[in-house]
């Protein structure tokens, strides 16, 4: 097999059936859609408690500060965590991976 | 007029119009000698729209912070946490969590699939023209309404900085501002602005975080005490309506728990900020600026660092603003909530720090909207000119000289548009643009990447639907005509100000609760009732977009 860029269709198509391919796209599905929905609820269960339950979230802990804003301070923390965590796990479990499959189209030929 | 004599009047007690001009002046001769030393000469298309690729993750993921921290985000999000408090805080964090869609789902699938423009990843394994041309459209929708929020964020800025109060005066700013940005953008390409947006985000997160200090060291460094002061500030407002809404400054609801509808409303917004992000087609265009996915990974954590943290910032500097400055000084105040940070600066540093931070403020507006004229240009003249109009068939001198004709042409529109807009809200305009860009724009890029039915009747059905939907909805509501008069003016809150004019029937202020469900389900149907299905061009996409596969060989032919 040639050097890129003329890998052909038939060639996608056969890494795409691949079994290396497909346990790489679960690794990557499998991570990723969980981690979103996650995010997404934690988000917007703030943003309901905020809007229907303000009394809840106006409560104060200590001094002025309030649940919800230690709530509001959570979305960042999580955020920060959960790139912190993706960008770790994508350097050291996927990116592997995904070259190497990348360097089998290649033609087995090292870059 | 006494009025407008008195806003001069009250303008003119803020700091000096020509320590502010000076200091804009600066910086405009400092990035564009770094411009020239850069990035003047000849390009390739490649260099013109995405630097080559050159950039480190590092180096774009600060100035993808530089693009994103526009005007509403720091003059707009202090302003609205001095008045509303936590209300204003809500909104940030909708900006910021929505940068973990980008990170995870887009930006490396992007970079792996696309060369140029968000079109490239779009139309990949689609039919290229139809596709193309719908996602152009879009594009400059949302780059349109964008740019207009820039530009209509220069005029209100320039009454209070630079003393300046006159509809010529502010033209005549807008128009400078217009013309310095399609200087750089003509010069620089990529390469020129990502430059300026690295400067301007460096500059904009300084600043940030020495008024952040400097607020909290007057407080103890004690964020209760800060949070007191403003309830405090506030308490004593002249305006008895304020006054008693002072302890709500701490709890939710002081903007939007005032009824159903604005409860509603404020959920269309928050799922249009968290969804809008990674459709931002200037937004987009960043990734290609890097090498690899690896880098364009980099670049998406090193602008959740810095974005994330320079809100934190604004919390500190929008309570600061509450309590030092008050709501009463900030309302009477050109500009009204967007002169929070300004009126803080001065209130700690004076002149000085005024001058420094109404420069940085320019320069933001600057940077955004040489960003923003670059991705529309690019849309023109690779997806428009070479890839529709010509076919594929056009050389790169070509295709470079349309891009930089589109990019005057955008200048152009943009000067006018933002003298005609200079009196709108600047945080409505940009709620707009995301609504659009998650209407029109995310549910394709999701379907493109991750659904293997998709195909082109489901990606025209979904822009085009996102699209119209979302700026009919608008159209239709009380941002455009029908808000209640103002009691003491006559003039309603919307767009038309006449109050007696009101064709309005949809409720919301912003569309997407609706728009952004409408527009999945539109590229949902579309796609399974046509029976279109490339699988060899789905193999390599897939497969490149996991892989990087070809990506280093594109960049290098």
């Amino acid at each position: 097999m040639s050097v890129n860029p003329t890998t052909t269709s038939e060639a996608y198509q056969a890494v795409q059936a691949s079994e290396e391919f497909q346990t790489l796209r679960k690794k990557f599905r499998s991570f990723v859609f969980p981690t979103t929905a996650f995010f997404l609820a934690w988000y917007f269960l703030y943003v309901l408690l905020s809007i229907f339950a303000p009394k809840f979230m106006g409560t104060k802990v200590f001094g002025n500060i309030t649940i919800g804003l230690i709530f509001g301070l959570g979305q960042f923390v999580t955020t920060f965590v959960i790139t912190f965590i993706y960008a770790r796990w994508a350097n050291r479990q996927f990116d592997p991976l995904a070259d190497a499959i990348g360097r089998r189209l290649d033609g087995g030929t090292e870059h | 007029m006494s009025m407008i004599n008195l806003v001069t009047a009250e303008t003119a007690k803020y700091g000096s119009p020509t320590l502010n001009i000076a200091i804009f002046a600066i910086f405009v001769a400092v990035t564009l000698g770094i411009v020239i030393k850069v990035a003047a000469g000849k390009k390739t298309a490649g260099e013109y729209y995405t630097a080559g690729g050159a950039f480190s993750g590092k180096q774009n993921g600060i100035a993808i912070a530089g693009d994103y921290l526009s005007a509403a985000s720091f003059l707009g999000i202090a302003g609205a946490i001095a008045l509303q408090g936590y209300d204003g805080f809500l909104y940030s964090i909708g900006f910021l969590v929505a940068w973990l869609v980008a990170l995870l789902l887009v930006a490396e699938l992007m970079r792996n699939t696309g060369r140029f423009t968000m079109a490239d990843v779009l139309s990949y394994r689609l039919r290229q023209r139809p596709v193309r041309i719908a996602v152009s459209c879009s594009v400059l929708a949302v780059s349109f309404f964008y740019l207009l929020a820039q530009m209509a964020g220069a005029g209100g800025l320039v009454s209070l900085l630079l003393g300046v109060s006159g509809e010529a005066a502010q033209n005549l700013v807008i128009a400078v501002v217009g013309v310095v940005m399609v200087l750089y953008v003509l010069i620089g390409g990529m390469k020129g602005t990502t430059w300026v947006q690295i400067i301007k985000a460096i500059l904009l997160i300084f600043a940030a975080f020495i008024m952040s200090v400097w607020v909290l060291a007057k407080y103890g460094f004690n964020i209760s005490s800060l949070f007191q002061g403003a309830v405090d500030t506030t308490a004593a407002s002249a305006n008895a309506k304020t006054a008693a809404n002072a302890e709500h400054l701490l709890t939710p609801g002081l903007k939007y728990g005032l009824n159903m509808t604005t409860k509603i409303d404020f959920i269309s917004l928050s799922l249009a900020l968290v969804l809008g992000t990674a459709g931002l087609p200037h937004v987009l265009q960043r990734f290609y600026t890097v090498p690899t996915s690896k880098q364009a990974r980099k670049s998406v954590e090193w602008a959740i660092w810095l974005i994330g943290g320079f809100y934190l910032l604004t919390l500190t500097i929008g309570f600061g603003a509450g309590a030092l400055v008050g709501p009463d000084k900030i309302a009477a105040a050109p500009g009204k909530a967007n002169a929070a940070a300004p009126l803080l600066a001065y209130e700690l540093g004076g002149s000085v720090l005024l001058g420094v931070v109404a420069g940085i403020a320019f320069a933001t507006i600057l940077a955004v909207v040489a960003g923003l004229t670059i991705t529309s240009s690019a849309t023109f003249a690779h997806d428009l000119y070479k890839e529709v109009f010509k076919k594929g068939k056009t050389t790169q001198e070509a295709e470079v000289r349309v891009a930089r004709i589109a990019a005057l042409a955008i200048g152009a529109v943009a000067i006018f548009g933002g003298m005609f807009a200079k009196s709108q809200n600047i945080a409505f305009l940009v709620a707009l643009a995301f609504a659009v860009a998650a209407s029109a724009n995310l549910p394709t890029i999701l379907y493109s990447l991750f659904w293997k039915r998709f195909n082109t009747r489901g990606a025209l059905w979904s822009i085009y639907g996102g699209l119209l939907s979302s700026i009919i909805l608008i159209f239709f509501s009380p941002v455009v005509s029908g808000k209640p008069a103002d009691p003491k003016t006559g003039l309603s809150a919307s767009m038309i100000t006449d109050p007696s004019i009101d064709f309005h029937w949809f409720p919301l202020d912003n569309p997407g609760l609706i728009s952004i469900p409408l527009a999945f389900f539109l590229g949902w149907l579309g796609s399974v009732t046509s029976k279109e299905f490339d699988a060899g061009k789905y193999a390599e996409m897939e497969v490149r977009s996991l892989t990087g596969h070809g990506v280093a060989e594109a960049l290098e032919h």
